[in-house]
């Protein structure tokens, strides 16, 4: 696959890279939508968000564009709404007012094209699977209902599994994964999914240094390829070797935004909403 | 030996019972593997004592018990859902009060119909008196329950491992959550004829719990609850024949004997184990 360097191919990459079958009862009953040729993998405007049976807003007037083949962390201290954002961007929570649009269409029309990360602690890890068939479950969206994965599938697992250096790890149960283990899997999974966009919310929490580097060097590639990430992040440590841009947010706002050392072009700008 | 086995078949009422006990504890022991996955089984009890007014009401008007006690139980599966949706009542809280209360509106019915004996084994169960037409409706249910499961395991898989993701990819955690409490409620009115509205919950959480202590697979897990939950079934109603007591308590005694066995197995494996970790 050819690497795309600037944000005009990055569209046209998406396209080869997502050429497989539909399913044929997809989730949510819609089929898979192909991106909007010239938009950016995100655009958010005027968004409200508050968290059911709560009337403060969990973000406010928050206004962003990302576009495709960035790297970007959002920081913030714990409640600035880096996570609901996260969440909001992956159709988890409904926004109040403003709008999202992922590859130029509203959220959920292609629920393929976007992988979510939770932080670990929202996954069930006593559940009794292995690690094979927990990186299985990325490969779900291309299937939908009443199918069940076949060789192909298995081939993108091992392949994924490979990739983030847990295949020893395949047949083990999830349970007893270590914390730097479960992010390996779960970015594994992300992977086999084929996104285009990668929401990670806290990967870098209480993992090891290689799991770091690994996670690193994964995104970059992904982002080589044309995929999009946007990660909350606490770790500041890496800023600038690891992202392109950082959007700091405080009490749900947009406080302000940089482009940092890795970043790409000054046309490529985030625009925040006035606070 | 096989005299013994054989004997009791002679009898129509023993050959009917074998069948829906098998059918039930194939059900129950099913569902009771996310009953246990999800830690529901709090919630399994509830619905298994809320369905007392509605068989109690269809009693009283000559109406089906089974559709009776399958309308309480979707009606409080889909009412503590409703009341815990978003978090705004926490579940155990909207269980506490559904239960409770259609509990006491069934003891209320009960103590107006003024025959506590007719009702004493909607209470604890008589698998024995299983007629040709609960067989019917415990085998619909029977098909109903383990082919919607077989059809939707990874989906309520997904939903129970990891619900962000599974609504990501746009399966909705919610909907799966009620179509699970919806079969719950099928199972359970299924497993109240075999033994009661009181122990109904014991077949379905004590054969997963069982399984759950012999493997970590999911796919084993289903085979040991199936195994497992056949096997008490049976026993007990052996034993209820031969020792001529309750057929419910029978069977969920023998549940939990097993459960005993298991776990006290698991122990003793576990510990040569930790000993030579330690030394």
């Amino acid at each position: 696959m050819t690497d795309c360097v600037d944000s005009h191919t990055h569209a046209s990459c998406l396209q080869s890279e997502h050429a497989h079958a539909e399913p044929r009862w997809p989730y949510g009953g819609r089929g898979h939508r192909d991106p909007l040729p010239g938009r950016n993998a995100v655009e958010i405007g005027g968004l409200q968000v508050c968290y059911p049976g709560s009337t403060v807003p969990a973000l406010a007037r928050v206004s962003l564009e990302v576009p495709c083949g960035q790297r970007v962390a959002l920081i913030g201290q714990n409640g600035a709404g880096k996570s609901t954002l996260l969440k909001t961007i992956a159709g988890l929570l409904k926004s109040q007012a403003g709008t999202i649009r992922l590859f130029g269409n509203p959220v959920g029309a292609c629920h393929h094209r976007t992988a979510y990360l939770p932080q670990r602690v929202d996954l069930d890890w006593q559940f009794p699977f292995s690690v094979e068939q927990l990186v299985m479950t990325g490969r779900y969206v291309h299937l939908g209902w009443f199918q069940r994965p076949g060789k192909n599938d298995q081939e993108h697992v091992r392949r994924a599994l490979r990739r983030l250096g847990i295949e020893q790890l395949a047949q083990k149960q999830i349970s007893e994964l270590s914390g730097g283990q479960q992010q390996r899997a779960l970015l594994a999974r992300a992977l086999v999914q084929e996104s285009s966009l990668f929401l990670l919310d806290e990967p870098l929490n209480a993992v090891d240094e290689a799991t770091r580097d690994l996670v690193d060097a994964v995104l970059h590639e992904r982002t080589r390829r044309g995929g999009t990430v946007l990660v909350a992040t606490h770790d500041l440590g890496r800023l600038c070797e690891s992202f392109d841009r950082a959007i700091y947010l405080r009490e749900g706002q947009v406080e302000r935004m940089e482009i940092l050392a890795g970043g790409t072009t000054e046309a490529n700008i985030l625009k925040h909403s006035p606070c | 030996m096989l005299n013994w086995l054989i004997e009791p078949l002679q009898h129509g009422f023993m050959r009917q019972a074998l069948l829906a006990s098998v059918l039930v504890g194939l059900t129950c022991s099913a569902l009771g593997v996310y009953v246990v996955l999800r830690r529901m089984a709090f919630l399994g009890d509830a619905i298994a004592h809320t369905t007392l007014p509605g068989l109690v009401i269809a009693y009283l008007n000559r109406w089906s018990l089974l559709g009776g006690a399958i309308v309480s139980a979707v009606i409080t599966a889909v009412g503590i859902g409703w009341l815990s949706r978003h978090q705004r009542l926490r579940e155990d809280t909207a269980i506490g009060v559904v239960f409770s209360g259609m509990f006491a509106l069934g003891i209320v019915m009960v103590s107006r119909a003024q025959s506590y004996r007719d009702f004493s084994h909607m209470l604890f169960g008589n698998v024995l008196g299983v007629t040709q037409s609960d067989l019917i409706g415990i085998s619909v249910v029977c098909v109903v329950v383990l082919g919607t499961l077989f059809l939707v395991n990874k989906e309520m898989a997904i939903t129970t491992i990891d619900p962000y993701h599974a609504q990501t990819i746009g399966i909705s955690a919610e909907r799966m959550r009620y179509l699970l409490l919806v079969m719950l409620a099928l199972a359970i009115v299924a497993g109240i004829q075999s033994v009661g509205v009181v122990m109904t919950t014991a077949l379905m959480v004590t054969p997963a719990a069982t399984a759950s202590l012999l493997t970590r697979q999911l796919r084993g897990m289903f085979l040991w609850s199936g195994v497992l939950s056949i096997l008490s079934n049976v026993t007990g109603l052996y034993a209820s024949y031969y020792l001529s007591i309750s057929s419910g308590g029978a069977i969920v005694l023998s549940c939990t004997a097993l459960f005993g066995i298991a776990f006290i197995g698991t122990q003793f494996r576990r510990l040569p184990r930790e000993t030579a970790r330690d030394q």
